[in-house]
């Protein structure tokens, strides 16, 4: 059974969401206002398997960010369907649902409720979060006085720690030192080594390269390539360094 | 889909709230016991020394209708914008939506408890012993709790398309502050214009306040079962329209 299947996903967002407010709305009903929608992902179709880990690499507005969204069941799409099974703990934006004028260890209680866990099995792994880490004594400080860095390293924790079924990660491994990053890369390893996916979204090649097994090229919502990592890698850079040339 | 412990996240949440907003505070929980105060004493003031007021029990009576009144608006408010206060985590983490604007009601009970404490202390005061009535209090504080829930269910969901919302609620709150019989009562209402009140889930919550705390009877059983009626439409209600609206958040926050 796959963990993650997309079947002819399309997502499209309206030009002028920017706004709610009445008037906006008056003038639609109106017909004033008149967009064509935009599409952020078309016709986009993938599975992946138990212990797969697929690198998601793309330009700008190509729709990764989107894809993410859809997998972690944030929004729905409006075409074709989106098939996950299993808990997700996505991993999206540095610190998103951590408030600053909470302790580092309020914020890991909050946020391990907020990806689902009952109160007996965060206080179970509440050790062991703290101890991966590595933020010691400064877990009862509040998440104001950490840099960037421990912040990463606590949200990551929290994610890896929980026992997601699927893990959806942005662009964060670039944060925190080296030798953090060397621990989460070995984390890593050993969750998808459990039978468990990730998705792993990158602008820089050389982390999905790393990471990945497969890898997904996406330009302007649609699907370029699927397939081994180093061809698709090579297709997307090749791509990137003949348009630089133009 | 998420899957997780519903009871455990609630909690969190509110925890949150009470956590954030009473650091930032160096009295804490004394603001919330000095606004009713205040209000109490300048309506008393002004009701009995400078528009003559003979009824001893008055200061109680504007109590009971000032606790009640502050619980809705305030709920009410913050409830309708939670949705968007909370944008960070809707578009970033998978929790059922709902867990928001009821999250934001429960943090308002918090203060609620702290100023019904503070009610039922100077009832005290004033001589006005315990009776077997006061059971009925928290039956009709859940009611309301239940009406104010679904009330910002709806609210919040449509504030996310139309950021007038806000506006109104608080427009609609300071015309609902004369509409509550809060510094008169109930029998001053002329008999026509009394069908207004009863459909007034506030003023029906401050009547059976006073029935229950000052005058020291049983609430009605109509004005019981027409709150009851109207806490679980209105519940209902709430659930329909943010579950239609809320697919379209992601977009629009």
């Amino acid at each position: 059974m796959p963990l993650i299947e997309f079947q002819n996903v399309s997502k499209w967002f309206p030009h002028s969401t920017g706004r709610q407010l009445l008037r906006t709305h008056i003038a639609r009903w109106f017909g004033r206002v008149h967009h064509e929608p935009f599409y952020a992902l078309r016709d986009v179709s993938f599975r992946v398997e138990e212990g797969e880990t697929l690198g998601i690499v793309g330009s700008n507005g190509a729709g990764k960010s989107t894809l993410l969204s859809l997998a972690a069941g944030l929004t729905r799409p409006d075409h074709g369907a989106v098939r996950v099974n299993g808990r997700v703990a996505p991993l999206l934006e540095l610190g998103a649902g951590f408030h600053p004028d909470l302790t580092g260890a309020e914020n890991l209680v909050l946020n391990a409720a907020l990806l689902g866990l009952s109160k007996r099995k965060t206080n179970e792994l509440f050790d062991s979060i703290v101890e991966f880490s590595g933020i010691g004594e400064f877990i009862d400080d509040p998440l104001r006085t950490y840099s960037s860095g421990m912040v990463m390293r606590l949200a990551f924790s929290v994610a890896i720690q929980c026992e997601p079924a699927i893990l959806l990660i942005d662009e964060i491994l670039a944060v925190g030192d080296a030798s953090f990053q060397e621990k989460s890369k070995a984390a890593l390893v050993s969750f998808c080594r459990a039978g468990k996916s990730m998705l792993f979204v990158s602008h820089s090649p050389g982390a999905v390269r790393e990471m990945c097994d497969r890898a997904l090229w996406l330009d302007h919502g649609s699907v370029m390539m699927d397939g081994d990592v180093e061809a698709v890698l090579e297709a997307y850079e090749g791509r990137a360094v003949m348009k630089h040339r133009t | 889909m998420w899957n997780g412990d519903y009871l455990f996240l609630i909690r969190n949440l509110v925890e949150k709230d009470f956590k954030v907003r009473y650091r930032n505070m160096s009295l804490g929980v004394l603001w919330s016991l000095l606004n009713p105060l205040i209000m109490m004493a300048v309506l008393t003031f002004i009701f009995t020394k400078i528009l003559a007021q003979r009824d001893r029990n008055f200061p109680l009576a504007v109590l009971c209708g000032l606790v009640p009144f502050n619980f809705f608006t305030v709920a009410w408010v913050t409830g309708t914008t939670s949705l968007l206060e909370n944008t960070s985590l809707i578009k970033r983490v998978p929790v059922p939506r709902q867990v928001f604007p009821i999250a934001s009601v429960l943090s308002n009970c918090l203060h609620l408890l702290i100023q019904i404490a503070l009610l039922l202390g100077i009832i005290l005061v004033f001589g006005r012993g315990i009776n077997i009535h006061w059971l009925w209090l928290p039956v009709i504080w859940g009611l309301e709790i239940l009406f104010v829930m679904g009330l910002t269910l709806t609210f919040s969901s449509i504030n996310v398309y139309v950021r007038d919302t806000r506006y109104v609620v608080e427009s609609a709150n300071t015309v609902l502050f004369w509409l509550v019989p809060i510094f008169y009562s109930f029998a001053v209402i002329p008999v026509r214009f009394r069908g207004l009140y009863q459909i007034n889930p506030v003023a029906a919550l401050v009547l059976m306040m006073r029935n229950v705390l000052i005058e020291g009877h049983a609430p009605l059983g109509s004005t019981l079962i027409r709150l009851a009626a109207g806490s679980v439409i209105m519940f209902g209600i709430g659930l329909a329209v943010f579950a239609k609206l809320k697919d379209g958040f992601y977009s629009r926050l």
